[in-house]
Parts: C-alpha cells; sequence; structure tokens
C-alpha cells in the first residue's frame, strides 16, 4: 500500500534521514522504534507532505507520492496524528472531531464517523462540549487520534500515542491501538515503547540516525542485539 | 451634563464602525500573525470606491456597499497573493516594512489620481438628515452606518464561527501545520484571511463615506484606532474586537466633547500605550 524506498529527506539543506526504506501492506500494524533524534517523526512527516525527500521515491498505492501537498496526502487516504497530539485548544472536542473529517463532504458519512469515533474512545462523547484545551493528556491523545479517524483514512500515521502518559494510561492507549487493528484499519505507529510496539506489530523497522537498519517480525526484532542493548537494557 | 445621553449614544453608534474596522485587522492578524499597516489605505480604497460608483453613476452610496466589499475582498487576496506570500519567507522586519510599503504604494496612488482634496457625498438616503428623539439627537448617517456595521459584523462572526470554512479559518489560526494534517488548504485560508479583512474595511469604508471627508490620506487616522482597537480588545480577539470598538467610540466621542477635539486622537495613543503596558494581552486576549 505505502512503499518507501531509500529516502533521504534534508532540513534546510542539511540530510536528517540518509537512506530509509518500508513499506506497509493493507491492515498491518507497522512499528518503526529508533533512539530520540534518530529520525521518525521526520519520516512521518515526509510520508505526510510537510516533507519531501530529496532522493529516493515514496509510493501510495502504486501513485508517486514524493512531491505530493499535505492537503493531496490527506485526501488520498493518508492521516498524520503528530507527536504532542496538536489539538486546537480553544475549539471543543466535537468541533475539533469535525476539522477532522474537514474533507469529507457528505453531512450522513461525518455524523457515521463521529459515532464510530465516540464508540472507540466513549469518553469523549461524554466531553463533546468541553474545549480541547482542557482535556487530560489521555484524553487528548485519543482526542487526536479520533480526529485522525474522522476522514476514515487508509492509512493512520500515530506518532508516539504514549508520550507523556501515565503507565496505566500508556498501556490504555497501546490497546486502543490494538484494537483499532483489529477492526481493519492500517496502521504505522512509531514509538518509545519499544517492547509492546514491537509485540503488537506485524512488522516493524528499526531507525538509527537517519537510517533503517533492521526489518523483520516484531519477535525478529526483539532478539536482535541493538533492541535488546539500546531499547531493553538487556 | 444635558450633552452627556447624546454623546454616549452618538459614541456608541460610532464605536460600531469602530469595531467593523478593528474585526478585518483582528481576523488577519488572527489567522497570519502579522500586522497589515495598509489597513487604512483598503478603508480608504472602500471609501473611494463609494464615492466614485456614487457619484458617477448617480446611485445611493449604500448601494455601494456590495461593490466596495467587493473592492475591498480583491484587494486583500491581491495583497496577500503578491506580496505578503512572498514576505512571509523574509524575516520579521520584511514582513513589518513590507505591509508598511503598501500602505504608502496605494496613498500616494491615491494621491496621484484623486489629488489631495477632500470629497463629500452631498446625496443620499441618510445623508444631512438627523432624528429628534426627546433631547437626544442623532444624525442619520451615524445611526445607519451602525446598524449596517452590526449586521456586517454579526455576518463575518457568522461566517467564522458557524461555518465550515470558518472553523477551517479558525484552525488554520490556532496551529497551521496542525490544520493541514487536517486536509486544510491552509495557503488558501490566509487568501481568504486578507480578503474577508479587506472585505470588511471595504464595507466600513462606504458606511464611512456617508458622513465623513474622502481624502488621500484618511487611512492613517483609522489604521491608528484600529491597532488600538485590537490592542485593548485582545489580539484575534473577535468578541474583544467588538467590545473595545464600542469602548473607543466612547472615548473618541466623550474626550472631543468634554476635554478638546484636538485632544481626542492623543487619547487613542494613550488608552494604547496603558494597554500595551498594564495589559499585553487587551483585554480578551489569551
Ligand atoms: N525543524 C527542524 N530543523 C532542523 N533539524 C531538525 C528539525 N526537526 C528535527 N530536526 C533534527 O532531525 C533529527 C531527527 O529528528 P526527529 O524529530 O525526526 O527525531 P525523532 O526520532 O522523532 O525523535 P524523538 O524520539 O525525540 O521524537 C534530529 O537530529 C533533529 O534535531
Ligand atoms: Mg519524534
Amino acid at each position: 500500500m505505502l512503499k518507501v524506498e531509500e529516502i533521504e529527506v534534508r532540513y534546510s539543506g542539511v540530510p536528517v534521514i540518509h537512506d530509509v526504506s518500508f513499506h506497509v501492506n493493507g491492515g498491518e500494524l507497522i512499528s518503526i522504534v529508533g533512539a530520540n533524534g534518530s529520525g521518525k517523526t521526520t519520516v512521518l512527516k515526509t510520508v505526510a507532505g510537510t516533507l519531501h525527500p530529496t532522493k529516493g521515491s515514496m509510493e501510495f498505492e502504486n501513485e508517486d507520492i514524493s512531491a505530493s501537498t499535505t492537503v493531496e496526502i490527506v485526501r488520498k487516504g493518508i492521516t498524520y496524528v503528530p507527536e504532542e497530539r496538536r489539538i486546537f485548544g480553544p475549539l471543543s472536542v466535537e468541533e475539533n472531531l469535525k476539522l477532522g473529517a474537514y474533507i469529507v463532504n457528505d453531512r450522513e458519512e461525518m455524523e457515521k464517523s463521529l459515532d464510530y469515533v465516540y464508540g472507540l474512545f466513549p469518553i469523549l462523547k461524554t466531553r463533546w462540549k468541553q474545549l480541547g484545551g482542557t482535556l487530560s493528556g489521555g484524553e487528548q491523545q485519543m482526542l487526536a487520534i479520533g480526529r485522525g479517524l474522522m476522514s476514515r483514512p487508509k492509512l493512520l500515521m500515530l506518532d508516539e500515542p504514549s508520550l507523556g502518559l501515565m503507565p496505566k494510561l500508556v498501556d490504555e492507549m497501546l490497546e486502543a491501538v490494538a484494537t483499532l487493528k483489529k477492526e481493519g484499519n492500517t496502521i504505522l505507529l512509531v514509538e518509545q515503547n519499544v517492547r509492546e510496539a514491537l509485540e503488537m506489530a506485524d512488522r516493524g523497522y528499526v531507525l538509527q540516525t537517519g537510517r533503517t537498519i533492521h526489518e523483520g517480525t516484531g519477535q525478529e526484532l526483539l532478539e536482535t542485539d541493538i533492541v535488546k542493548r539500546a531499547f531493553l537494557g538487556l | 451634563m444635558e450633552m452627556l445621553v447624546p454623546t454616549i449614544i452618538s459614541a456608541l453608534l460610532m464605536g460600531m464602525l469602530f469595531a467593523l474596522v478593528a474585526l478585518g485587522l483582528a481576523i488577519i492578524f488572527g489567522v497570519m500573525n502579522i500586522v497589515n499597516f495598509a489597513h487604512g489605505e483598503f478603508l480608504m480604497v472602500g471609501m473611494y470606491t463609494a464615492f466614485l460608483t456614487a457619484t458617477v453613476f448617480s446611485i445611493e452610496p449604500l448601494l455601494t456597499l456590495p461593490i466596495a466589499a467587493m473592492v475591498g475582498f480583491l484587494l486583500g487576496i491581491a495583497s496577500y497573493y503578491f506580496l505578503v506570500r512572498y514576505l512571509l519567507k523574509g524575516p520579521m522586519l520584511a514582513q513589518l516594512l513590507g505591509t508598511f510599503g503598501l500602505m504608502i504604494f496605494l496613498r500616494y496612488l491615491a494621491m496621484c489620481i484623486f489629488g489631495p482634496d477632500y470629497k463629500t457625498l452631498e446625496q443620499g438616503v441618510l445623508i444631512g438628515k438627523s432624528i429628534k428623539w426627546g433631547s437626544v439627537v442623532l444624525s442619520y448617517p451615524r445611526l445607519g452606518t451602525a446598524v449596517l456595521s452590526l449586521i456586517a459584523f454579526g455576518i463575518i462572526y457568522w461566517l467564522i464561527n458557524r461555518t465550515r470554512l470558518g472553523k477551517a479559518l479558525q484552525a488554520t489560526a490556532l496551529d497551521v501545520e496542525a490544520a493541514s494534517y487536517m486536509g486544510i488548504d491552509t495557503e488558501r485560508m490566509r487568501g481568504l484571511a486578507w480578503g474577508l479583512g479587506g472585505a470588511t474595511m471595504g464595507i466600513a469604508g462606504a458606511l464611512l463615506t456617508n458622513f465623513y471627508y474622502v481624502f488621500p490620506t484618511i487611512g492613517i487616522l483609522f489604521c491608528m484606532i484600529a491597532f488600538a482597537t485590537v490592542a485593548l480588545g485582545g489580539f484575534g480577539s473577535i468578541k474583544g474586537a467588538f467590545i473595545a470598538g464600542l469602548i473607543m467610540g466612547l472615548i473618541i466621542d466623550l474626550g472631543g466633547t468634554y476635554i478638546g477635539p484636538h485632544h481626542k486622537f492623543a487619547l487613542v495613543y494613550l488608552t494604547y500605550f496603558l494597554v500595551v503596558v498594564f495589559r499585553p494581552q487587551g483585554l480578551f486576549g489569551w
């Protein structure tokens, strides 16, 4: 479905991603793990169209997307749930969700998505009128994911959904991600909680200073030296 | 003292126009974080549009409103696409000086085309009439302008708070990057903000033409009032722009009546200064 090959990405001329390749098939949950600053967010933002690769290629459903704008990417069916959630604080929960369905013109479809998201995260329904900025961290993350689901994307990219949450909530959040996958969503997940992220993933990639250095099933990666040493402290 | 009530009423009426003028500035600032120094010149263009349309085709000045709104809208959009868009790529100073340059350009273009003369409309349903109500005398132009400003303000408020497009505009104002992840074309929203800001000024200008002189340098006066109003209300706050507009009307008219007409605009600066020092976020800012 998504195929990224040997991309290089630069920030104002300086390469940060040197050589990253990965692919996502329909229905898969793919985890990308790596140390702080290894370039995970940069990779997701490049797929999202905020940044563009200076080398390599990106295809989504066999179409070249390496030069597509963010708006085009969203319309093709990829949404990005950014790191640190980026909720519209002064807008209500429901207004935030409706903005997630900005590209959906059909009212009925939008209502259906809203029901779907409220079904996934019932707490959002009880808080629908509350301002996004006044939600707790966990609730904001649910809102961010819900907002990303509102356009019913073909591929959902989650950037550290458990960031800054207390341990109990981290588990809850990752369970929610697992549920999403069970319901047939295709997910590209970036996570700090390496063990959990790799255990629940179909496949995963290890990123190190802008390069994908390992690829395999979650279990395979958990047994590599680099994952054991760098992330699991074994 | 018997002057007090009529002065207050008249001041509040004028305040509604100030609110409209501030609204245009607030929209542009809210979405772009950029101060439009040419704001007053947008008003001037609206005034000339109304004045010329009304005199050349001898039509009722109020009917020129939609035309002035349209011209203002196009002027705003053009300013964004041909100038501001490029300024954004430059340093902060370029952004400041850029719209300053636009201000000078429009002002002296008007000077060049129309000359420095003061012009006034002589005919129109509102012009030169007033209504007496007890001891209170209200001029029709002020009354009509206030009502129409209120309506225009209401429509724009509705547009921003109740429509899908308005929500997208707000999202862009709050967080451009997050807005783009929603599939919102943020570049278009910025253009739209300038268009709306321009249209607001077109309308305000056309209204003002009913009771004020039209001349090329009128912009500076209203630009300063708009800055002070927006600072008072809180940058980017629509509710703030409204309340602050009314307060600004009171300051200018009461000051003019009780302290002296020479000082009324000094009071505007004084208010601006006090707000900046004591409550920089304004009344309704965050
Ligand atoms: N806007 C930017 N301009 C310049 N360099 C940047 C920018 N954003 C990130 N970088 C650099 O790019 C590298 C990768 O950053 P990125 O945010 O993609 O890492 P990450 O893997 O997501 O890290 P984290 O786990 O902390 O979120 C880092 O060295 C970072 O300093
Ligand atoms: Mg990151």
